[in-house]
This record gives C-alpha cells, sequence and structure tokens, in this order.
C-alpha cells in the first residue's frame, strides 16, 4: 500500500464512504431490478401476458356492441399498455 | 378587475376571519424569538450580532405556518375547482390568493420584528432597515410558499413537506435580507446592493411563482 | 430519443447495453483507481490529501449533472410528455442525492486536513448542501403522493423551480460567502490543477459518470417494469372479478 502521508486516515474515510455508498446504491437498485423482472416472469407464467390484453383488446374491438365486461374492463387497461402515447396518462 | 379584487378581498377576510392565523403566526414568531437567547445565554453583544439573522429565520419559519392553508380550504369545499373554471386566469388566482397571505401573515411579521429586535438587542440604526427589508422579502416568502402550497395540496404531512421543499429555496431571500439588516446595523458596507437585490427577488417571485402555483394546482385538480 | 419512446423498445435496448456499459464502468473505476493510488504524485501544497480530490469533484460533478438530467427530463415530461421522462425524473433522483451525499462527505473529509474543521461554510459547500435539500425534497413529494401520474408533474414543477433557482442560489451563496469569509479559501491544488492530477481525475470522472448512466439505465429498467407489474395485476383483479 502506498505511503500517503500524515492525513491517511483521511484520504481512506473519503475513499471508503465513496464505496459504501456506491456499493449500497448498486445493491439497491440491482435487487429491485432483479425484483420485478422476477414478478413479471411470474406473472407471464400465469398466463396474463400483454399478448392475452391484446387479444382481448382485438375482441372487444370487432364486438363493438358487446357490454360483456371482461372485454369492457380489459380495453381501458390494455390499451395504455400497448401505444407509448396511450400510455400518458398512466405513466 | 372586480372579480380579482373581490376574490383577494374574500381571502383577506377569511383568513382574518378563521381567528387566530395571524395572531398564531405572531405568537409563534414571539415564541421562537424569546427561546433563541433561553438557549444561547444573556450575552447582548452575541445576540445583536445574530439577531438579523435569527429575526429573518424566524420570519421564514413563522410564514410556512400558515402557508399550507393558502390554498387548502377553497381545495377541500370545491370552490378551487369553480375558481379554476372562472374568468380569472389560474395564474392570476394563484398570485390574489399568495398576495392574501402577505397581507395577513407576512406584512403583520414584518411590522412586528423590530418589537422582537428588542429582545435581541438590535442596534437601534437597523430598525428603519430591518422593517424595509422585510416588507420587501415577505412578498417573495408568500408567492414561493404557494407553490408548495399547491404541489403538496391535499397530502397527509403537507405542512412538514411544505417547509422541506420551499426552505431550500428560500436561501437567497435570506441571505439578501439578512445582509441589509446587518450591513445598516454594523456597517461599513451600505445595505442598498442587497436590498435592491431582495427586491429584484421579490418582484421575479410575483410573476413567475404564479405560473408554478397554478401549474402544481392543475396537478392536484386533475 | 423518440426511438427510446417506447417503453418496450427501450427495455430491448437496455437489455443489451447494460452488460457492456457494466464492464467499462468498472473498467474505468478500476484503472481510475489504480492511477489515484500508485501514479498520481502528491500536491506540492496539499501532499497526499489531494487523492480527495479523486473521488470529491466526480461526485459533485455528477451531483449537478444529475439535478440537470432530472431538470431536462421534467421539462420533457411536462411540454413535450415525453412517455419515458418520468421514469427518468424519478429514478435519476436517488442515484443524484447519493453523489451529493458523498461529494459532502469528502467535501468535509478534505476540509478537516486542510482547513482544521470538518465543515466549512464555504460557497461551494454550502451550495451542496443547498442541493442536497433540493433531491431530498424531490424524493420526498415522490414518495408523498400516491397517484403516479400527479406525483410525475408535482414533482417534475418541483424540479424545474428548483433548477431555476439553483444559479441565483449559488450567486446568493458565493456572495454570501465572500461577505463572510475575506480570506482566500485553500482551492484543490492552487488554481491551476497539474497535468499528472488531471488524468486520475478525468479517468475517475468518466468512470463515475458511466456508473450513474448504468445505475440510471437499470433503475428505469426497474421502474418500467414496475408499472407493468402494477397494470398486468390490476388486470388480473378485473378479470376475476368479470369472470
Amino acid at each position: 500500500m502506498p505511503d500517503l502521508g500524515p492525513h491517511a486516515a483521511f484520504i481512506w474515510a473519503a475513499y471508503g464512504v465513496t464505496l459504501v455508498a456506491v456499493v449500497a446504491l448498486v445493491v439497491v437498485i440491482v435487487s429491485d431490478d432483479r425484483r420485478q423482472r422476477r414478478l413479471i416472469a411470474e406473472l407471464e407464467r400465469q398466463g396474463l401476458t400483454r399478448r392475452s390484453a391484446k387479444a382481448a383488446t382485438a375482441k372487444a374491438a370487432t364486438a363493438k356492441t358487446s357490454t360483456a365486461k371482461p372485454a369492457a374492463s380489459a380495453k381501458p387497461k390494455s390499451a395504455p399498455v400497448k401505444t407509448p402515447r396511450a400510455r400518458k396518462p398512466k405513466a | 378587475m372586480s372579480s380579482a379584487v373581490a376574490l383577494f378581498r374574500r381571502d383577506v377576510m377569511l383568513a382574518w376571519r378563521e381567528g387566530g392565523t395571524t395572531g398564531t403566526a405572531l405568537g409563534f414568531y414571539l415564541v421562537v424569538v424569546a427561546i433563541i437567547p433561553l438557549g444561547l445565554g444573556p450575552d447582548l453583544n452575541l445576540l445583536s450580532r445574530i439577531a438579523p439573522g435569527v429575526l429573518w429565520v424566524a420570519l421564514l419559519l413563522a410564514s410556512l405556518l400558515s402557508a399550507d392553508r393558502i390554498f387548502h380550504n377553497d381545495y377541500e369545499d370545491g370552490s378551487l375547482d369553480i375558481l379554476a373554471m372562472g374568468p380569472l386566469p389560474l395564474e392570476l388566482v394563484a398570485a390574489l390568493k399568495s398576495l392574501a397571505h402577505w397581507v395577513t401573515t407576512g406584512v403583520p411579521l414584518a411590522l412586528m420584528a423590530p418589537v422582537l429586535g428588542l429582545l435581541l438587542n438590535l442596534p437601534i440604526e437597523a430598525y428603519p432597515l430591518l422593517m424595509l427589508s422585510m416588507l420587501a422579502g415577505t412578498p417573495a416568502v408568500s408567492f414561493v410558499a404557494a407553490i408548495g402550497a399547491a404541489l403538496t395540496l391535499g397530502l397527509r404531512r403537507s405542512g412538514v413537506l411544505l417547509a422541506l421543499l420551499v426552505l431550500p429555496l428560500y436561501v437567497p431571500v435570506l441571505i439578501f435580507g439578512v445582509a441589509t439588516v446587518s450591513a445598516a446595523s454594523v456597517g461599513p458596507a451600505s445595505p442598498w446592493p442587497p436590498f435592491l437585490i431582495l427586491c429584484a427577488l421579490s418582484l421575479a417571485s410575483l410573476v413567475l411563482a404564479p405560473i408554478a402555483s397554478a401549474a402544481a394546482l392543475r396537478t392536484a385538480m386533475r | 430519443m423518440w426511438n427510446l419512446a417506447n417503453p418496450t423498445q427501450f427495455l430491448s435496448i437496455a437489455d443489451r447495453i447494460i452488460p457492456w456499459l457494466a464492464g467499462l464502468t468498472f473498467l474505468l473505476l478500476g484503472i481510475g483507481l489504480y492511477l489515484a493510488f500508485f501514479v498520481a504524485p502528491p500536491d506540492y501544497q496539499q501532499g497526499e490529501t489531494v487523492k480527495i480530490m479523486f473521488v470529491h469533484v466526480p461526485a459533485a460533478w455528477l451531483a449537478m449533472f444529475g439535478y440537470t438530467l432530472i431538470a431536462a427530463a421534467s421539462i420533457g415530461s411536462l411540454v413535450w410528455r415525453h412517455p419515458l421522462a418520468d421514469v427518468a425524473a424519478k429514478t435519476a433522483a436517488p442515484i443524484g442525492a447519493t453523489f451529493t451525499f458523498v461529494a459532502l462527505v469528502t467535501g468535509s473529509l478534505w476540509g478537516k486536513p486542510m482547513w482544521g474543521t470538518y465543515w466549512v461554510w464555504d460557497a461551494r459547500l454550502t451550495s451542496m448542501l443547498v442541493l442536497f435539500l433540493l433531491y431530498l425534497g424531490l424524493i420526498a413529494l415522490w414518495q408523498s403522493i400516491e397517484e403516479p401520474g400527479r406525483a410525475g408533474r408535482a414533482a417534475a414543477i418541483l424540479a424545474i423551480v428548483g433548477f431555476i433557482n439553483v444559479p441565483i442560489i449559488k450567486f446568493s451563496v458565493d456572495w454570501w460567502n465572500t461577505l463572510h469569509q475575506p480570506a482566500s479559501i485553500f482551492r484543490a491544488g492552487g488554481p491551476t490543477i497539474d497535468p499528472s492530477l488531471l488524468t486520475p481525475l478525468f479517468v475517475m470522472a468518466a468512470g463515475f459518470t458511466l456508473l450513474f448512466v448504468l445505475l440510471h439505465l437499470i433503475a428505469m429498467r426497474a421502474e418500467i417494469l414496475r408499472r407493468r407489474v402494477h397494470a398486468l395485476r390490476q388486470m388480473h383483479v378485473e378479470h376475476a372479478a368479470a369472470a
């Protein structure tokens, strides 16, 4: 280790704080990312994909006069997921 | 124009009739300034040196006390929606409400400050500029407080959150306000340059803050 | 920029970039640390403590970069309604706040051997402290508003108001500082930094900047997925209710 002079403790402390802060930040962000990816994978496994939402929307669009509840409730929820512009109110 | 005046007068009347918004702010101001010497010791030299800063900081805190009230009552009973749809632009509504806050909170605090200056042994030469600087700076305080009030409309713990959001924005007003009073009491620098900057800050916030307040009100009401 | 407007496209681009970016980031940081500790000479005035500059200055730079990024994203969100803008603003705040914190602490630790005290109200540190408070306000506002649409718009307004105020605050703090501290403050390496100190500084700054971008991309990906999870769950509930 290089000799850091009489104030070595401050130098080590500064780098130490930086390291701890950066590591904490990385851990928090990466673990949150992993958690979300896991949750999405689980939901998709349960068959709840955006494709199925798209299909439900397509069905509701063609059956305009249909007042079926699943189609009607799927439509407003899936539309924001579909296109970026429609995502505006959701985001 | 008459609807603007009517709105302003209504807000001022409501604040006064609500009983205690002005009084509470003044009381809080008194309490804070009174306990400072109890915390720091009665050394009059020390107190006179810190007096400008203490008077200004306590003023900011006392102003923030009543800030979350600016839009709250109208938001709760739906009047804000009506005002938003009315003939006055929302920016003007926000400006008028900020002005009402200034008249019912800022001005009384500014006028009371010299009395509290006595408690802190503020040099007598500083008194005129103390009041002048506070009358010039409190519009900025009220108008910026309205931005915070609009952003935190209807939220829990909005009072504390409002203070957290708004106090960093008060740094320039605080610095130049205190500098004005310090220069007047200690010298040798002239108090007028920081005073003019303080006036500029107030004028700028008079124009710009209502834009942000109105935008924030729209997000809260959507 | 507009190719990234579609969240799905953003996710696929992010998935591809992130591993490479991670490798490059840690490579640069590794080189920077090596240069800092084994190559950079001691400063003729400050001795070895000048090495703190290699973390303090990049952290301070990223603190300001982060807030500028948030302000730009806020304008994109309010004015152009860019779909990912509020995701960008929300996720950048904790990262920027962390770097601000690092800048403050390393600045304080640098100050003790230099000026004899852990905290000095010099213009730069004071401005950095106010910036930290602005970050905290943004994060607090995001946490306090439950409806994400309103939270995004309110935070955007606050970010822009804060950004406009930053030069005013900086000016007032500078002015205040000259009023109260007529003695000149010891600046890092004197008025000009020797080139032998500049290279480690730039490498560390580049490494830290890439780290910011890397963490920001990962956080944005997580936030987009979080919103999708939420939307899918809501759909699930409604399908179950309708069935």
